[in-house]
């Protein structure tokens, strides 16, 4: 039977690690789904009904959510007690903070640039580059499992979550300039 | 959402947009950031011998409620003292604006920013 109190990783029962086989999550995921399909409701009661429409809604948020590496991040970090995806207030390392906006900085520059694609490319790279090294950091702070390092960990998803906004902002301007 | 009139006016002709040159001693830097929503601020001042700050500039990379809140900053703490301009409350300039609940984070990173930037200009100070 399934239950909507359980986190994510045991809905699908996957164990609660960073480095998650994609696959079994996909495979977990429809197999889930062919037991909630609606036809095999039609003879249930409404309640039941209910119930399959509330489970379904649940897989669909625990597969988005442990699919992609960033809020898979986010999300193993809420399980220990650490929102990093709502707070506003926290100190953050103004090395970093100087770099985004060199970056911000570089991505407006590309709009006037004689070769944007090629400047485009090279700030992908760099953002691609950036996340996976993110991504390992945080894996293995993850992993050692102390409070300091969890929390060495949100430090690592709350630059992610920078980065992230930088990849969005580069699909964006690629899209008015493919549309000019 | 709707933004108010002042947000809109901010946003679509900011104020002292730019970039002083950091190293010099007269100007303090605040870099700030929201992680949330990955918006990236800059706010910088230039003070004059007898602490009166007399030019800002800013750049903000997020929504129109951080450039709003920004702007308005900017054009706030020049003629300020330092500490007038520390006292700068995210409250005040969220009023100004008539910044919705939601955006209210974006006034205290711009609060945020000037602190850091008085913070960074008396650092600086303190040095020499």
């Amino acid at each position: 039977m399934m239950d909507i109190t359980q986190n994510y990783f045991e809905f699908l029962a996957l164990p609660v690690t960073y480095q998650l086989d994609l696959q079994a999550l996909s495979e977990r995921s429809r197999e889930l789904q062919k037991t909630l399909h609606p036809d095999r409701f039609s003879h249930l009661s409404d309640r039941e009904r209910r119930l399959s429409v509330q489970y379904t809604a649940y897989l669909n948020e625990a597969v988005a959510t442990l699919k992609n590496p960033l809020s898979r991040a986010q999300y193993l970090l809420k399980l220990e007690g650490i929102d990093t995806f709502s707070e506003s207030q926290v100190q953050l390392d103004p090395m970093f903070l100087m770099q985004q906006m060199e970056l911000r900085e570089s991505l407006e520059d590309i709009a006037s640039a004689s070769d944007p694609d090629a400047d485009i490319e090279r700030l992908r790279q760099t953002v691609e580059q950036e996340m996976k090294s993110l991504r390992e950091q945080f894996d293995s702070y993850y992993q050692q499992s102390t409070p300091s390092a969890h929390e060495a960990a949100a430090v690592c998803v709350r630059k992610m979550q920078f980065i992230d906004k930088l990849g969005r902002e580069i699909e964006v301007l690629e899209d008015q300039l493919f549309d000019e | 959402m709707a933004y108010s009139e002042q947000v809109i006016d901010h946003y679509e002709n900011p104020r002292n947009v730019g970039k002083m040159n950091d190293q010099d001693d007269n100007i303090g830097t605040g870099m700030v950031g929201a992680p949330a929503c990955g918006d990236v601020m800059r706010l910088q001042i230039k003070v004059s011998d007898d602490g009166v700050i007399e030019d800002a500039k800013f750049k903000t990379y997020g929504c129109g409620s951080a450039i709003a809140s920004s702007s308005l900053v900017t054009e706030w703490v020049k003629g300020m003292t330092l500490d007038q301009a520390q006292e700068l409350k995210n409250t005040t300039i969220a009023e100004e604006l008539a910044l919705p609940p939601v955006k209210i984070h974006c006034s205290v990173l711009a609060e945020d920013a000037i602190k850091a930037a008085v913070a960074d200009y008396k650092e600086k100070q303190a040095k020499k």
